[in-house]
C-alpha cells in the first residue's frame, strides 16, 4: 500500500497525513473541510503528485447534479445522427459520455477523484450519490450495462461548510478539518506565492494579521487569500514595514463587513487596536 | 477498552453510530493505530461528522485515556489483544468458534449486535486504566490495579492536545450564526403546487428527444410556501443579556425569504393585552381574529419572571399573563417557546409554568432544528 507523506511544495501536518492514509487504506471518501484559502483542493494535487496517480477534478456547482457525475447520455446528438445521418445511432453506447466519477471507476488504474466544493450543489446531492460511493459501481439503464470500479478510486471531498452535509452521507466519509494555518505556515505559504517580497513586510504584516483575526466580536475573519491580496496592494503602493507596524493602511482589503469597520474604528479611537 | 471509548464519546454527546463505529474498529485491525497519538487520530477522522464535535470527543477521549502512559511497542500489542478479545466475546455470544483470520465483514456484522449491547450494560464510568478493579485490562489477566508501563512517552501528547480545548469555539451547542440558522429555517418550507398547470417546455423537449423524435408533453405547475410565520419576542429588561443573539436570531429570520406571509412582535417578560412593534401597537383581540391555526408562533424570550407577573390578573384585566399565553397557543396550536438562558436554569417557576402550555427549546442551532421539527 502507497502512503501519502507530502510533497515538496505541500507541506501537511501529521494529523492530514494520517487521516489522507487511513481513507486510502479504508477506501472511505475523505472530507475535507476549512475556512476558504487553507488548501484544500491543493490537497488533492498533492497526493496525485506523491502518489503518481491520475487526479480527476469535478467541480461542483449550484446546479450540478449528482447524475452528470456518472454519466450523460447524449439524446440530441443522436437525434440529430438519426435525422441527418452520421455516426452509429443503433448504438446507444456511443452517446453515453461518462462523468468524472464514471471515468474513475472505468479506469484501469486506480485513479483520485477530487469532489471539490460539495456543499455548493443542491442539499439533496450527497444524498443521490451514497450507493455509488459505497459500492463504487452504478448501472446504467439506457445500454443495460453496470459500471464497477476495477480499483476503487481515493475520493477527495472538499466543503467550506456553508451548508450542512446530510447525516447518512456524513457516517460513510472520513473527516478532516484544515485547521487554519499557523503564522509560521502562513509565512511560508506568503513565501510560496511571493518568493521575492521583503520579509521584513511579510513579517510585520502577518503579525498584524493575526492580532486582526484575535479581535473580538469580528464577524467575518480574514482569511488566508484576503492576507496576499493585501500584501499585493501593500506592495504595489510602496507600503514600508514601518507604515504598516503604525497604520495598517488598506484595511479595506481585509474587513469588508460594515459591523467590522465600525468595530474597529471604535477600538482604534480607543487605542485597543 | 472500546466499550470504554464508545460510553465516554456518547457521554459527551457525540452520537456514534454503527457505521463509523465500525470504521474506526476496522482502522485498528488494519493497523492504523499504534499509540495514543495514532488512536486519537483515527478516532477523531473516523467517529467526528463536523468540526463542532472534536470539542466533544478530546473531552471524550480525555476522560477514557487520561493518565495513560504505555510504550508504543506494548501499545499495539495491547490494542490487538483487545480487538481479538472483543472479537472472541463477540463470536461467543454468537456461539461459534474463534477463527485466527476473520474476514472483516463477518467480524463487523458480528460486532453490530455486540456494541448495541455493551453500551446498554455499561454504566459506570470507569477509566480504561483505573486504580479500581474495573478496568477491562483486568478481564485480560493483567494486574488489577491498573497498568502503567514505560515512563516518559510520546504518548501523552495525545492527551495534551485533547486537554487543551483548541477546538471550543467550534461546538455548535453554544453558538448561533445567521447561516447556520437561515438552513434550519428553509425546513419550515411548506412546498405545495399552486395555480394552473403549464406547459413544461424543457421537460416536454427532453422527453421529445429521448422518445426518439415522437412529441411528448410535459406539464408542471409552480409551487409556493405557504407557511405564516409570527415572531414574539420578550423584550423586558433581563432580555439585554442576550439583545445580540435575539437580534441575529431576528435577522436570520427577517431575511429568510419564502413565507406566505411573516410577522414580528414584541412584549415585556409576558404578553398582557397586546403586542407592538417600534411605531405600533395591536391588541392581541385582533390579531387572534386574523391569525388562524395554520399560523406557526415562534416566543423568544427567556420566560424568567416574578412569579406575580405570569400567575396573578393584574388591576385592569383578569386575565393573567399565562392566560394570554394560553389563549394564543389555543388559536395557534403550532407554537414554540425558544429560551436563550441555558437549561440548567429552566427551574424556575415562571419558566415551568410556560413550558406547561408551549414546548420549550433552548435558543441554539440545535434547539432550533428540535424546535422547527415541531413545527413542521
Amino acid at each position: 500500500m502507497q502512503q501519502f507523506k507530502g510533497t515538496e511544495e505541500y507541506i501537511a501536518d501529521d494529523g492530514l497525513l494520517a487521516d489522507v492514509n487511513a481513507a486510502i487504506v479504508l477506501e472511505k471518501p475523505l472530507l475535507v473541510r476549512g475556512e476558504p484559502g487553507t488548501g484544500k483542493t491543493m490537497l488533492a494535487e498533492a497526493i496525485s503528485k506523491a502518489l503518481n496517480k491520475r487526479l480527476i477534478r469535478w467541480h461542483v456547482k449550484s446546479t450540478t447534479k449528482a447524475q452528470e457525475g456518472l454519466y450523460t447520455y447524449d439524446v440530441v446528438q443522436r437525434l440529430n445522427d438519426s435525422r441527418f445521418g452520421g455516426g452509429d445511432v443503433g448504438n446507444i453506447g456511443h452517446y453515453i459520455k461518462m462523468g468524472p466519477l464514471g471515468e474513475a471507476f472505468s479506469s484501469p488504474e486506480q485513479v483520485i477523484v477530487l469532489i471539490d466544493e460539495i456543499d455548493k450543489a443542491d442539499i439533496e446531492f450527497p444524498n443521490d450519490l451514497l450507493r455509488e460511493l459505497d459500492e463504487m459501481a452504478f448501472f446504467i439503464p439506457e445500454t443495460n450495462e453496470t459500471i464497477v470500479a476495477k480499483m476503487r478510486p481515493i475520493v477527495l471531498i472538499t466543503s467550506n461548510a456553508e451548508k450542512e452535509l446530510p447525516d447518512a452521507f456524513l457516517r460513510r466519509c472520513l473527516f478532516h478539518y484544515i485547521d487554519f494555518p499557523s503564522p509560521e505556515r502562513m509565512r511560508a505559504i506568503v513565501g510560496a506565492h511571493y518568493p521575492t517580497m521583503n520579509n521584513d513586510l511579510v513579517q510585520v504584516a502577518i503579525d498584524k494579521f493575526y492580532r486582526l483575526r484575535q479581535v473580538d466580536g469580528l464577524r467575518k475573519k480574514p482569511s488566508s487569500s484576503e492576507l496576499l491580496d493585501w500584501l499585493a496592494v501593500l506592495v504595489r503602493m510602496g507600503a514600508s514595514a514601518e507604515l504598516i507596524r503604525q497604520e495598517m493602511p488598506l484595511l479595506s482589503t481585509l474587513i469588508k463587513r460594515e459591523q467590522d469597520v465600525a468595530l474597529l474604528k471604535q477600538l482604534r479611537a480607543r487605542r485597543r487596536f | 477498552m472500546f466499550t470504554l471509548l464508545l460510553y465516554h464519546l456518547r457521554h459527551q454527546g457525540i452520537l456514534v453510530g454503527t457505521h463509523e463505529w465500525l470504521t474506526f474498529l476496522k482502522g485498528v485491525h488494519k493497523r492504523l493505530a499504534y499509540n495514543l497519538d495514532s488512536l486519537y487520530q483515527l478516532g477523531r477522522t473516523t467517529l467526528c461528522k463536523t468540526e463542532a464535535e472534536f470539542d466533544a470527543f478530546d473531552q471524550g477521549f480525555l476522560e477514557a485515556f487520561e493518565g495513560v502512559e504505555i510504550a508504543e511497542v506494548l501499545f499495539e500489542q495491547m490494542i490487538h489483544q483487545q480487538l481479538q478479545q472483543w472479537l472472541e466475546n463477540a463470536k461467543r455470544a454468537e456461539g461459534e468458534l474463534v477463527e485466527p483470520d476473520i474476514p472483516i465483514d463477518k467480524l463487523m456484522e458480528e460486532l453490530e449486535k455486540r456494541i448495541q449491547e455493551q453500551t446498554k450494560r455499561h454504566d459506570g464510568g470507569s477509566r480504561w486504566v483505573g486504580t479500581g478493579g474495573r478496568s477491562p485490562f483486568g478481564h485480560s489477566g493483567r494486574a488489577s490495579h491498573g497498568i502503567r508501563v514505560g515512563g516518559q512517552s510520546k504518548n501523552r501528547s495525545a492527551i495534551a492536545v485533547a486537554g487543551e480545548r483548541k477546538w471550543q469555539a467550534y461546538r455548535k451547542d453554544n453558538t448561533l450564526d445567521i447561516r447556520d440558522l437561515q438552513l434550519v429555517i428553509k425546513q419550515l418550507r411548506q412546498l405545495t403546487p399552486t395555480g394552473e398547470w403549464q406547459l413544461n417546455v424543457d421537460q416536454t423537449i427532453r422527453k421529445t428527444v429521448a422518445n426518439g423524435g415522437e412529441i411528448e408533453l410535459e406539464f408542471a405547475r409552480e409551487k409556493k410556501n405557504r407557511l405564516h410565520l409570527v415572531l414574539l419576542l420578550d423584550s423586558g429588561g433581563s432580555m439585554e443579556a442576550h439583545a445580540r443573539m435575539v437580534e441575529q436570531f431576528f435577522t436570520a429570520f427577517s431575511e429568510s425569504k419564502g413565507f406566505k406571509t411573516f410577522q414580528s412582535w414584541h412584549f415585556h417578560n409576558v404578553p398582557y393585552g397586546r403586542f407592538f412593534t417600534d411605531n405600533k401597537t395591536e391588541t392581541i383581540d385582533n390579531l387572534l381574529q386574523q391569525w388562524t391555526v395554520h399560523h406557526r408562533v415562534v416566543w423568544v424570550g427567556d420566560a424568567c419572571m416574578a412569579p406575580y407577573e405570569l400567575f396573578s390578573p393584574t388591576y385592569h384585566s383578569n386575565m393573567r399573563g399565562i392566560d394570554w399565553i394560553r389563549r394564543i397557543v389555543e388559536k395557534c396550536p403550532q407554537s414554540i417557546w425558544l429560551n436563550p438562558e441555558k437549561p440548567r436554569f429552566w427551574n424556575h417557576p415562571t419558566i415551568e409554568g410556560i413550558g406547561q402550555v408551549v414546548k420549550m427549546f433552548p435558543l441554539t442551532i440545535d434547539g432550533l432544528s428540535k424546535g422547527v421539527q415541531q413545527l413542521r
